[in-house]
């Protein structure tokens, strides 16, 4: 309506949660895209504008999709050999489409080179990742408990799983002693802080491969945080949404296969969280899936998805697409390939302009280390060099500090939601950018 | 691959409350179809689902557009082309197409007589997703909204699960024809007041489930004045607002605020293409709202229910169709008012009363002259009865809260003309054996003439309680 309305009235109030911060849009990583959505860079039109290297999209693989639809229409479409148009419209059972679970089952096994076994009766289906680790923390954990996070995480988390649940994230620290594999010793003193701030501890979420550094966590380390949250009696959540972005397949090790060695013994405290938008590139798709081997976590998700369940349409699409064999096998094969052809390009450019990078094997992004450019090995120092990339490099990098890391000078850098031309670009405007310091450092 | 449930597992309280409601009595009925599904010809005496609310009688408008629009679907080799674009589109924001379309098709439900600001629509998962998200927007844990009864049983999940805020009932009556009074209203409030609960709002169906009316303008601008004067929350769920079948004409709470002064910062609409067009599965919730704050932060909240982008693509095409948009909305209003006169035309034949409704995909009908006494005890066990014996999912009022026994709502719109004409075989069958079990011989008529064979009608009935009276005139003794 765009109406002025006079302030006269008594100030009619908000709840708490919407008058909060807690949504997090007030993080630097927002502030990237801000810079971006005023100036975007276009090959022809803006071709000075910020590259957007802030946003882990996966478009490296759109052709695959487009070849399959165009080769399928019909099975994609509605009216021929399957649910009508009308069938589809009405289906807003909560159980999702059974075709589409198994589809997605039959995707994550394969995803995982078929090491584990996912039962489709146990998928639950929500609009997003967002909604399902949003979701999972409703369920797991009371207002005012908290979540044991690996420190860097995604910046998202801080809406995702404490702005409406009301519940605390508390960082196990990570860094690049050891190449911020997370350690036990990280685990306990994470959870004596939670507890020292009369915090019920009631789950640790990881996200294996981890965003933001890039890569799978390792057998042992898994093995560790299992053994760890039986001894607590807490959840293990894990976020595999980048599991189809490994570069080298037989490098994953999702916590399905450590459980089914074990048997599924203690299982119950385990649940995982997958969607589509990496692995697929189907962001705008919303859809998410919980993964619960707890019966009665796989039920109270299953009422509590009613509030975010995906679109019939699309489930109806992706039932197809997912069940055609030859089509996944091709597409996670092809996916990977793409990837890592995109990191070591990316990789060998950073080194050319002398920047190092956290050795990663997996995402839509590298793990970039600007620490020896920082003027002051602190947050400040990092954001002031993050104000230079952005304005003067024109290029939205994530800093650290919006990951919640506790090493300065560390930087997020997006490589599959361009073309290789705008990658070229990009490295090229930094290595620019790397020669002026030295010369400035030198004094030229 | 069914683990073992040994011992533990903490979960949250919402996890382990009731308060998903599922353990309503609401959905013992769709338990009771599920078992045993209705079908024409694989199985003619299953129970017929007349508990879900569902819009079915325009599916072939809208598949004859679907044929005719390829370009719709970034399916089809005649839309693929935008597949990347639309795929990889997730801003909160919505595409811009969409929520144009979608301003505009709100604004035509209206009559046009109200715009609606694309930018001020949010999206969510549904109208589910919508009420829920602006209850957290609005209100604190434990803090109260006021909904007048009768209401939809949905409305505990929706607006008090995870967001712990609290119902309080407006009670409406028959006595008025339901009319949401300002006395109601402010014993509701008073009421809150004294347990010291905060409330934040009032909360209105318009058009009303289960009633299926609509609100005068009268009473729209008395609900807007005491909401203003409390300095609370007004949120109005319209989801039905294009199964108005005839007069009088819908009034939305849009056009009221344009005639009054009102603090436009607390009016709220929710919407949804669930009812009004059909699709349920498409999960097309909408939150628009007058506050600039809520919408801000409302938005925010969208990220955990956005509407898929191939459906908003699809929908911004179709809905921006204004032929067929018109088109639609008259013949889907022309097809409601066929199927509501011809089901209630069947219950008037053997004189079950309704609340006349001029919306809505349901009838709220009044069986209290078939039970035994006046309670929900007695209210459930003729629903029970319903649904075993009958083999008709109805849902009673009490899932809906309401404050009087006896009144059903039957939705009609979710199955077919044969369908329908069976169900009310089954409803004439039923009616005529109740009454004879009602017996309580007063005075008898000894000039009833029974020309039918059953044996379920060789007694003349009269109860003082339940006021049936078979005459020689009434089409049930003439039924053969």
């Amino acid at each position: 309506m765009g109406l002025e309305i006079e302030q006269e009235h008594p100030c009619v109030e908000l709840s708490n949660i919407a008058t909060s911060e807690t949504h997090g849009e007030n993080s630097p990583y927002f502030a990237g895209w801000k810079a971006y959505d005023e100036n975007p860079y276009h090959e022809i039109t803006n071709p000075s504008g910020v590259i957007q290297m802030g946003l882990a999209e996966n478009q490296v693989s759109f052709d695959l999709l487009e070849k399959y639809l165009e080769e399928h229409s019909e099975a994609s479409t509605w009216g021929k050999g399957g649910s009508s148009f009308r069938d589809n419209a009405l289906f807003q059972d909560y159980h999702g489409l059974k075709s589409f679970r198994k589809a997605m089952a039959s995707f994550m096994e394969k995803i995982r080179g078929n090491k584990a076994k996912f039962d489709y009766e146990r998928i639950v289906l929500t609009a997003g990742a967002t909604a399902a680790n949003e979701l999972l923390t409703f369920i797991l954990a009371n207002p005012g408990d908290a979540l044991l996070v690996p420190t860097p995480y995604y910046p998202g988390f801080d809406r995702d799983l404490r702005w409406r649940t009301g519940v605390n994230i508390i960082p196990i620290h990570c860094d690049s002693s050891n190449n911020f594999q997370i350690t036990l010793e990280a685990l306990e003193t994470a959870y004596k802080n939670a507890e020292s701030m009369n915090m019920k501890v009631k789950a640790v979420l990881i996200t294996n491969p981890s965003n933001p550094l890039g890569i799978s966590i390792q057998r042992s380390v898994l093995e560790d945080i299992l053994n760890f949250v039986t001894r607590k009696n807490i959840h293990l959540v894990s976020d595999e949404i980048y599991s189809g972005s490994v570069f080298s397949s037989h490098e994953f090790i999702s916590i399905a296969e450590i459980l089914e060695s074990r048997q599924y013994k203690d299982a119950e405290r385990c649940h995982i969280v997958y969607s589509l938008s990496k692995d697929l590139g189907l962001p705008g798709f919303r859809v998410g899936t919980i993964y619960s081997y707890n019966d009665k976590v796989v039920t109270t998700a299953r009422r509590m998805s009613s509030f975010t369940l995906i679109s019939s349409q699309t489930q109806h699409l992706l039932a197809s697409m997912l069940s055609d064999e030859s089509f996944t096998d091709n597409y996670i094969k092809v996916n990977r390939e793409r990837l890592r052809k995109r990191y070591e390009m990316i990789i060998e450019g950073l080194k050319s302009a002398g920047i190092e990078c956290l050795k990663g094997n997996a995402g839509l992004f590298c793990w970039m280390n600007m620490s020896p450019m920082l003027e002051s090995n602190t947050r400040e120092g990092e954001l002031k060099l993050w104000n230079e990339i952005l304005n003067e490099v024109k290029l939205n990098i994530s800093p650290g500090c919006s990951c919640h890391c506790s090493e300065p000078g560390w930087f997020r850098v997006c490589f599959a939601n361009m073309s290789e031309e705008t990658l070229e670009l990009a490295l090229k405007r930094i290595r620019d950018f790397m020669n002026n310091k030295d010369r400035k450092d030198i004094g030229i | 691959m069914s683990l073992g449930s040994e011992s533990y597992q903490l979960l949250s309280k919402i996890a382990t409350n009731d308060q998903h409601g599922e353990n309503s009595p609401y959905f013992d009925g769709w338990k009771a179809y599920e078992k045993n599904p209705f079908h024409p010809r694989k199985n003619p005496q299953g129970v017929i689902q007349m508990g879900l609310a569902e819009n079915q009688l325009c599916f072939d408008l809208i598949e004859e557009w679907i044929k005719n629009n390829p370009k719709a679907s970034i399916c089809t080799p005649e839309g693929v082309c935008k597949f990347r674009d639309i795929a990889n589109f997730q801003d909160y924001h919505g595409l811009p197409e969409f929520t144009s379309a979608m301003a505009k098709f709100m604004s035509k439900v209206r009559g046009g007589r109200v715009r609606f600001d694309p930018n001020r629509i949010l999206m969510s998962g549904g109208a589910t997703g919508a009420n829920e998200l602006i209850m957290f927007c609005l209100a604190d844990p434990g803090d109260a909204f006021l909904v007048p009864t009768p209401y939809y049983p949905g409305f505990v999940r929706d607006l008090c699960w995870r967001t712990k805020v609290q119902l309080i009932p407006v009670h409406c009556d028959s006595s008025n024809n339901f009319k949401i009074t300002r006395e109601a209203l402010e014993v509701a409030y008073k009421k809150a007041q004294e347990n010291n609960i905060n409330v934040k709002g009032l909360i209105i169906t318009n058009p009303s489930n289960p009633l299926g009316t609509t609100l005068d303008k009268e009473t729209l601008k008395s609900l807007i004045t005491f909401i203003n004067e409390k300095t609370i929350h007004l949120v109005c769920d319209e989801i039905y607002a294009a199964t108005v079948f005839t007069s009088p004409s819908y009034v939305s709470v849009s056009e009221v605020v344009q005639e009054m002064k009102c603090n436009l910062d607390l009016i709220h609409v929710i919407y949804s293409l669930s009812k009004d067009l059909g699709f349920p599965g498409f999960r097309v919730g909408i939150v628009y709202s007058y506050n600039d704050q809520v919408v801000n932060c409302g938005r925010k909240m969208s990220s955990f229910g956005l509407v898929s982008s191939q459906t908003q693509y699809m929908l911004a095409s179709m809905l921006s169709d204004e032929k067929f948009v018109d088109k639609f909305l008259l013949e889907s209003s022309r097809r409601l008012l066929k199927r509501h006169d011809k089901f209630t035309k069947g219950l008037e034949e053997v004189e079950i009363s309704r609340f006349p409704s001029n919306a809505g995909l349901f009838c709220w009908m009044n069986l209290k002259k078939l039970l035994k006494e006046e309670t929900i005890e007695e209210e459930l066990k003729l629903w029970h009865v319903i649904i075993n014996e009958v083999k008709l999912n109805v849902s009673p009022g009490s899932s809906f809260n309401c404050s009087e026994v006896g009144w059903f709502r039957v939705c009609f719109a979710n199955i077919d003309d044969e369908t329908v004409e069976i169900a009310l075989q089954r409803i004439r069958a039923f009616v005529g054996k109740e009454t004879k079990k009602k017996i309580e011989v007063k005075r008898w008529q000894p000039n009833l003439s029974l020309s039918f064979t059953s044996t379920r009608f060789d007694e003349n009935v009269l109860s003082p309680h339940n006021h049936i009276i078979i005459s020689p005139h009434s089409p049930l003794v003439r039924a053969t």
